[in-house]
């Protein structure tokens, strides 16, 4: 089958093949019990910050909205437990810098069940109404990208979509609340592919979800509309499948031309879990107060897949799976891509997949190892997915010859998705160099 | 509870620079265990002096100062191994001492040691001693002498800057039939005599004055190309063009140009293709590079050995590869995703 694959040649080229460590897979969603005090950051999304429009004692009910969007590109948060506002003061996030953030008290024995709702029936509005819906659920990109998921439906009109890719792909090892939610939520992600496909244009969907997830296909293809428009398809397990462009070439063999976005070929990316909570919420009128967050790692004594609600600090999360009181690594996503987290009162927040905690003994990523000179093998070349040069890039990144990485190298197609680390045997931190680079040129951008 | 900060990727797969190294040293062990089984006593002081001079220059140029590496990534050990195995068994160990350090000198640290340099070190050695010995490393000795374990060949206990003993002269009072000190290649190239593909390949019957066995270096470097320590498009496209140039040259003359099979299994053309030409740092890195790059080594072997004065020209043909591989790195960078326009193949 596999080996059936690769001489139709249909996945993307290059990629590579890290331990996958899926164990949380045979989990089922359980969920986490309220914290004392959660934290919503006024700012989870690409965009601009929501405005809070609850004031410090208000008491609020699970599900009421704190704080409304600020124009088109922004999203409202509503609130996670029914409590009393207690603060709107900075706190700090997993990046660092401190941010405006609503600090709701729990109420002792808060209800599970949302509280507040404004249900409406989607198919009596136009399609400026669905996308109004779908903003006031509050949901943005869930892999990861964390854009306003109802201003990423609005496609320029130059631009037909003939396929809504659907993003089962889960490619990050670890990470499984992708696969957990394609099993037990496969009715909801139909439906929010159905009403995705009404506002793009009734294109065809293929559901691409990587081969080593046979029961989650199993499970979708049970749950599929009868029309025959929406399809399943497994695609070969290879790090970045899960990467938009990448799963376009393997569905569709079109590549996205870089600085171009993925309308420009005619496709048009969701993930899973985004389609799951769109189809959920927007048209019961409910905010995104909850997800499916995968909690795994070498040093988690409780691994598995909870339903976190937003908000709960981390600090706490890592109390109720069991964190050892040493010095670990706590990543936001997954170990390819994901962020390290600064700060232990950072909350939980919409745009967040996965945590995973490692004792920092156990990591071997490359600022652990000694580093060589670059040795010539070759191995980034052949691994780098968007089929650049990081040996080179490496080379000119160590010399802050920035310029000649963007304009001969272009630097610009890089996604940072980490292959080239992963697999560059002289411990080069090449991928980390180019973030590097990619700010420096950035920053000479504004200052001219 | 305290936290570290990385930045992503935060997992890294368990190859290495010295564990690459390593493994090539391991595979190179076969290969030499089968040269002192050759060429006995000779041999094995040879791979020792060699092999220490170069770890010794390699130690001498780290204190110096702003050098890359150091002993324990293996490479010095690599350099001085391939050096010594690409010598004749008899080679005069002053001498042997004398490449191995150039190897490493003018190979490596002038560069700036390890992945800094152009030029194959061992290779820079073997040419260095090339040009000031010409004699001791043309004078071969047969393998498989029935003495090799009790007594060292003459030259090789030779004193620095004194005439080694006469090779040919103890050769003869062996009176044993049928032997020869000179190379296959070099009675091809002046006497006309061709010797059997079986013969090279094993290198196990008769008497040939020849390296280690091409076949059990194919095998070590095919274990090297599975574990991914070895790149197997170099020596692919080395033995690919080589051979198909043999076999296109052939029927224009017979008579003087040999067989494909000969050319591949005669001389130095296995060990080059399979452990010189694929050193990492100074072949090319993209992938198509890495085809021109083994084309040019192959194709020049052949020119070299058919038109030069020399029987054996794979030395020269290497390092020349090394030469034009910037050059060829610049013409051959990797295409990037999404620049080409592609058709659907698929509905």
């Amino acid at each position: 089958m596999k080996l059936f694959t690769f001489l139709r040649g249909e996945a993307f080229a290059r990629g590579i093949h890290p331990p996958q460590h899926k164990d949380t897979a045979e989990m089922p969603i359980t969920r986490v019990p309220f914290a004392p005090r959660l934290i919503v950051p006024l700012s989870q999304n690409v965009g601009r910050p929501a405005k809070a429009v609850v004031k410090v004692g208000q008491e609020v009910v699970r599900g009421q909205p704190l704080a409304e969007a600020d124009g088109f590109v922004s999203v409202p948060h509503h609130a996670p437990v029914s409590g009393v506002v207690e603060a709107i003061r900075l706190n700090p996030t997993s990046s660092g810098p401190w941010t405006e953030s609503v600090i709701i008290k729990s109420h002792a024995g808060s209800t599970q069940a949302v509280e507040w709702e404004e249900p409406q029936d989607l198919s009596a509005l136009d399609a400026a109404g669905v996308i109004a819906a779908v903003q006031r659920t509050g949901i943005v990109g869930l892999g990861g990208g964390i854009f306003p998921t109802h201003a990423k439906l609005r496609v320029p009109k130059e631009f037909p979509v003939d396929t809504l890719v659907v993003n089962g792909c889960e490619c990050e090892p670890y990470l499984t609340s992708d696969h957990r939610i394609m099993l037990e939520r496969a009715s909801d992600i139909m439906k929010g592919v159905a009403l995705s496909r009404r506002l793009l244009g009734n294109p065809r969907a293929i559901i691409g979800v990587e081969d080593n997830k046979l029961d989650a296909i199993e499970a979708l293809r049970a749950a599929l509309p009868e029309s025959g428009e929406v399809t399943v398809e497994a695609v070969p397990t290879k790090y970045p499948q899960g990467a938009g462009e990448m799963l376009i070439k393997t569905l569709l063999n079109r590549e996205v031309p870089p600085d171009a976005r993925s309308y420009s070929v005619g496709a048009y990316v969701q993930n899973v879990a985004t389609l799951a909570y769109m189809g959920a919420l927007a048209p019961r009128g409910r905010g995104f107060i909850e997800r499916v967050i995968t909690v795994a790692g070498t040093a988690v004594e409780r691994p598995g897949n909870y339903l976190v609600p937003m908000g709960t600090p981390l600090r706490f999360l890592l109390d109720y799976v069991g964190a050892p009181q040493e010095a670990i690594e706590v990543i936001y996503g997954g170990p390819m891509m994901g962020q390290a987290v600064a700060c232990l009162d950072a909350p939980i927040t919409k745009g967040v997949s996965g945590i995973l905690v490692f004792r920092a003994r156990d990591l071997t990523a490359p600022p652990t190892r000694k580093s060589f000179p670059c040795i010539k093998c070759g191995k980034c070349i052949e691994s780098c997915p968007m089929g650049l040069n990081p040996s080179t890039l490496g080379m000119l990144a160590a010399k802050r010859q920035y310029e000649p990485m963007a304009d001969t190298y272009r630097l610009g197609a890089c996604f940072e998705c980490g292959t080239c680390s992963y697999v560059c045997p002289a411990n080069i931190p090449l991928v980390q160099q180019f973030r590097v680079a990619k700010q420096v040129l950035r920053g000479s951008e504004k200052a001219a | 509870m305290t936290v570290e900060i990385r930045s992503a990727p935060h997992i890294k797969d368990d190859n290495g620079v010295v564990k690459i190294m390593r493994n090539v040293v391991w595979s190179l062990l076969p290969i030499c265990g089968f040269y002192v089984w050759q060429y006995g006593l000779s041999a094995l002081a040879s791979l020792v002096v060699v092999t220490a001079s170069c770890l010794a220059a390699e130690e001498f140029f780290l204190r110096l100062g702003r050098q890359s590496g150091d002993l324990g990534d293996w490479s010095a050990t690599i350099t001085g191994l391939l050096l010594a195995l690409t010598l004749p068994a008899g080679f005069p160990l002053w001498m042997g001492a004398v490449a191995g350090f150039v190897a490493i000198g003018l190979g490596k640290a002038i560069f700036g040691g390890i992945g800094h340099n152009l030029f194959n070190p061992a290779l820079v050695g073997r040419g260095f001693v090339q040009a000031a010995f010409p004699t001791a490393i043309a004078t071969y000795t047969p393998s498989f002498l029935p003495a090799r374990f009790s007594e060292f060949i003459p030259s090789s206990l030779a004193l620095p800057f004194m005439t080694p003993a006469d090779t040919a002269t103890w050769v003869a009072g062996l009176n044993i039939d049928g032997v020869s000190g000179a190379t296959p290649l070099a009675r091809w190239k002046f006497e006309g005599v061709i010797a059997s593909n079986w013969d090279l390949l094993t290198s196990i019957s008769g008497h040939l004055a020849v390296g280690p066995s091409p076949l059990l270096i194919l095998l070590c470097g095919a274990y090297l190309a599975l574990r991914g320590y070895l790149d197997w498009r170099i020596p692919a496209a080395v033995l690919g063009s080589a051979a198909l140039l043999a076999a296109a040259l052939y029927p224009l003359n017979p008579e003087h140009y040999p067989e494909p099979g000969f050319v591949l299994f005669s001389g130095g053309l296995m060990l080059g293709a399979v452990y010189m030409a694929t050193d990492m740092v100074t072949s090319p890195v993209t992938p198509l590079g890495m085809w021109l790059y083994g084309v040019l080594i192959g194709a020049l072997t052949v020119v070299i050995r058919y038109s030069g004065g020399l029987p054996e020209g794979v030395m020269y043909a290497i390092l020349i590869g090394n030469a034009a591989t910037p050059m060829i790195e610049r013409i051959t960078q990797p295409k990037a995703f999404g620049t080409a326009p592609t058709k659907e193949t698929r509905a």
